[in-house]
C-alpha cells in the first residue's frame, strides 16, 4: 500500500465520521433524542453502501484502491459500532429493554439485510 | 450543534486517526481464512476493544461534569471521532452478509449476534471501569486535599 493511499483511506474515514456527526445532529433535531434513530439510520445506510461497494469490487467494476477508500475509509468511519453499543447499554440501564433490544438486535438484522441487498445489487450489475 | 465547524473539525481529526489505526490493525492482522471461510476476527477485536473504551470514556466524562468545554472537546475528538471511526458497523454487516452469501449461515449468525452481545458486555465493563476510575480519582483528591 502506498503512503498516499493510506492517507486517503484515513482522511476518508475522517470525512465519514464528520458526516456521521452532522447527520446524527440533524436527525436529533427532527426526531428528538428519546431513541437513537440517528445511529440506526447511519449504520443501516452505511451497510447498504458497503455491500454495494463490495459487490461492485467483486465484479471488478470498482478499482481496488477506490473500494478501500470508500469501504474501509469513508463507510468504515461513517458507521460506528461503539456508539451503537453504548446507546443500547444506556437504554437497558434506563430499563427500556424493548428499545435496547430493537437498537441492538433490530439494527443488526436491518444492517445485515441492507448489506446483503447492496451486495446483491453490486453483483447483479456485472 | 451539527453545523458547528469546530466540532466537525474535531470529529474529522479523531475519525482520521481512528480509521488509520483500524487500517494498520487490518494490515498487520489480516482476516483468517479457515477452510475457505473468511473469519473477520480483527474487526471483532477492534469493535469489542473500541466499545469498552467508549464506555469508559463517556462514563468518566459524564461523572466529571456536564458536557461543555474540555469535556465536550474530549467527547467529540476521542469518542465520536477516534473511537467512532476506529470501530465499524458496515464491515460487521457486510462480512456477515458475505458469510450468508457463502452458505456459512450458522457462522454468520454467530459472528453477528456474538459481536453485538459481547459488544454490549464490553461497553458495560467499560462503564463500570470508568465509574471506578472516577471514584479512585475522587478519593485520592480527597486524601491529598
Amino acid at each position: 500500500m502506498t503512503p498516499l493511499l493510506f492517507l486517503g483511506i484515513a482522511a476518508a474515514g475522517g470525512v465519514g465520521a464528520s458526516a456521521r456527526l452532522f447527520l446524527d445532529g440533524f436527525v436529533r433535531t427532527r426526531l428528538g433524542g428519546a431513541f437513537p434513530y440517528g445511529t440506526t439510520i447511519i449504520n443501516v445506510s452505511g451497510s447498504l453502501l458497503l455491500g454495494l461497494v463490495t459487490g461492485l469490487a467483486m465484479n471488478l467494476l470498482l478499482m481496488p484502491e477506490w473500494s478501500l477508500v470508500l469501504g474501509v475509509g469513508l463507510l468504515g468511519g461513517y458507521t460506528t459500532f461503539s456508539t451503537a453499543s453504548f446507546e443500547t447499554v444506556r437504554l437497558a440501564q434506563a430499563h427500556r429493554y424493548l428499545a435496547a433490544l430493537v437498537n441492538g438486535v433490530g439494527m443488526l438484522a436491518a444492517s445485515v439485510l441492507a448489506a446483503a441487498l447492496g451486495l446483491w445489487a453490486g453483483l447483479a450489475l456485472g | 450543534m451539527h453545523l458547528n465547524w469546530r466540532y466537525l473539525g474535531l470529529v474529522f481529526l479523531g475519525g482520521t486517526v481512528g480509521t488509520a489505526l483500524r487500517e494498520v490493525l487490518g494490515l498487520v492482522l489480516p482476516p483468517i481464512d479457515l477452510a475457505g471461510v473468511h473469519l473477520p476476527l480483527t474487526t471483532l477485536g477492534i469493535n469489542l476493544f473500541g466499545a469498552l473504551l467508549l464506555g469508559l470514556l463517556l462514563e468518566a466524562l459524564v461523572r466529571l461534569g456536564h458536557d461543555a468545554g474540555g469535556r465536550r472537546t474530549a467527547r467529540l475528538l476521542l469518542g465520536t471521532g477516534l473511537l467512532g471511526g476506529f470501530t465499524t458497523y458496515s464491515a460487521l454487516a457486510t462480512d456477515s452478509a458475505l458469510l450468508l452469501h457463502g452458505g456459512a449461515i450458522g457462522l454468520a449468525i454467530a459472528y453477528a449476534l456474538g459481536t453485538v452481545l459481547l459488544g454490549g458486555l464490553a461497553t458495560w465493563l467499560g462503564i463500570v471501569l470508568g465509574a471506578a476510575l472516577h471514584r479512585r480519582g475522587e478519593s485520592s483528591r480527597g486524601e491529598n486535599g
